[in-house]
């Protein structure tokens, strides 16, 4: 076996990393697959309470790296699903903990009992993110439909790009259907024609999100919502199926079109 | 300036030197693999010395790639030294350095490189030109002296900044300057032309032609036209002025 390493990152935060890492998680261990989560925000950590797991942690990702435990210590098993670890952030440490190459070791000591190793990346560019991608095979980037958190975007891939890990694939998270019918927001189309990368998923705003993150049960536990329908597709779309974009994206592709065309009516 | 320490290895040559950013290490010839590892190999040894140092590398004619260049970065940092540039004769090396977010010059470069790297690139009576062939993504920065020539888009939050004339082929969404030192006479060119500031000589430039972008599909150049910066689209354009 040998794990694919995919790292999670944006550049702005608050886009939704964290959520996104929590729900492919699980989606890919439902799948049957072995997935192993570390949340690389060392300092900020809350990917384990995003995931419910935050009663349990006892040793954490620096007590690994500075070798006061085992590598399998540190790694809590979600008992909701076979074979699902977290490995934590530490709260009381900063970035400079942990460096690039730690990272790599790291994760060539998982890729052998393991489907997938996502990593948490924290906001910004400095250690932390190079931290979160040194060991990474694919780099996926969250972003929002927001001029702010795309231009971030942008500058992401671009590090990326420059660090030889490229190209990185796209989620676009929170995609208000509303706004975007009334021409406030950015649609899809907008963000994948200014970042040219693959876009990979694109998730609609949804209040069972922060309902189910609140609840520490990532939203793909629930069965009927969209966004949690949306996170399952990222995590078949990585798995190398050919899946097409929710509902929601043809909605949007008629009201594209009709604008088109009355665009192009008038020009 | 030269009030520094000098080191100075038998086999391979590495130079350090104080300088008022920091460190200034030079890099002699031989293969790269056992340049880098003398230079860890000397990091290591006077560890105390090199803590928390910000250190300048003038890598003189290696060529390096991001990998090797990204791996040497991450190397210093984990022995606690933090690179901030690197100085090279090669084109290669520079843009390297530039992808990585590196400096490539540092406060008064020597003034026989500034000669020899404007003889080694391409020139059409005299000036120089930069060839990018890439997207500009944000935080990217491209500066020469002479013309910047992009084959593909510049995002918004990407720079250039030309001595010259600039030509995109492809979207332009970021800052352009061009004729940077009194170059009155530069024009900047693109496929696409929606730049976010648009600066000739000390011009700054007011809209494109046609804001919305769904419309807008002709090329267009920019010129200084009685103080002020003029957009007009290509096809109108008195051909061989």
């Amino acid at each position: 076996m040998t794990a694919t390493i995919i790292t999670i990152t944006s550049g702005k935060g608050g886009v939704g990393k964290t959520t996104t890492t929590a729900n492919l998680a699980l989606a890919l261990a439902e799948l049957g697959d072995k997935v192993v989560c570390i949340d690389g925000d060392i300092g900020l950590r809350n990917l384990d309470v995003v995931m419910g797991l935050e009663n349990r942690i006892v040793y954490d990702l620096v007590d690994v790296i500075e070798g006061r435990c085992r590598l399998r210590q540190a790694m809590i098993r979600d008992k909701r699903m076979n074979e699902l670890y977290l490995i934590p952030a530490a709260q009381t440490r900063d970035k400079s903990s942990v460096t690039p190459s730690d990272m790599v070791r790291l994760c060539d000591q998982l890729r052998d009992e393991f489907d997938w190793v996502l990593i948490d990346s924290p906001a910004g560019i400095e250690r932390g993110f190079r931290n979160s991608i040194a060991p990474a095979d694919v780099v996926l980037v969250v972003t929002n439909p927001e001029i702010s958190a795309v231009r971030d975007a942008d500058r992401i891939i671009g590090l990326v790009e420059a660090e030889e890990k490229g190209p990185a694939k796209l989620v676009i998270n929170r995609l208000n259907l509303d706004l975007v019918k009334r021409g406030d927001m950015l649609t899809a189309d907008d963000v994948v024609e200014l970042l040219a990368i693959e876009l990979v998923g694109i998730v609609p705003e949804d209040a069972s999100v922060v309902v189910s993150t609140n609840r520490g049960q990532p939203v793909v536990m629930e069965a009927y919502t969209k966004a949690g329908q949306a996170f399952r597709n990222v995590a078949l779309r990585l798995k190398g199926q050919e899946v097409p974009f929710l509902d929601l994206e043809e909605k949007k592709g008629f009201f594209q079109n009709l604008s088109n065309m009355l665009r192009s009516g008038g020009n | 300036m030269q009030n520094g320490e000098m080191l100075q290895d038998k086999k391979i040559s590495i130079k350090i030197k104080g300088i008022r950013d920091g460190l200034l290490i030079s890099l002699g010839e031989g293969d790269w693999p056992i340049v880098q590892e003398e230079l860890l190999k000397q990091i290591e040894e006077r560890s105390a010395f090199f803590q928390g140092a910000r250190v300048a590398l003038d890598v003189e004619n290696h060529i390096l790639h991001a990998a090797e260049m990204g791996m040497l970065r991450d190397k210093l940092s984990d022995s606690g030294v933090i690179l901030w540039a690197v100085i090279s004769n090669s084109p290669t090396t520079e843009r390297t350095s530039q992808m990585l977010g590196l400096a490539t010059r540092i406060s008064k470069p020597k003034p026989e490189r500034v000669i020899r790297s404007q003889s080694a690139s391409t020139s059409l009576s005299g000036d120089n030109a930069m060839l990018v062939k890439r997207t500009l993504r944000s935080g990217f920065k491209i500066s020469s002296a002479g013309h910047v020539i992009v084959i593909g888009d510049v995002n918004p939050g990407a720079e250039i900044s030309a001595g010259g004339n600039v030509v995109v082929w492809g979207r332009l969404l970021g800052s352009v300057h061009a004729g940077v030192d009194g170059g009155k006479d530069a024009v900047v060119c693109a496929l696409e032309m929606m730049p976010k500031q648009l600066r000739i000589d000390d011009v700054i430039g007011g809209l494109p032609l046609k804001p919305d972008k769904k419309k807008h599909v002709l090329p267009e150049f920019a010129m200084i036209q009685g103080g002020e910066i003029l957009f007009q689209e290509w096809n109108q354009r008195e051909r061989g002025k």
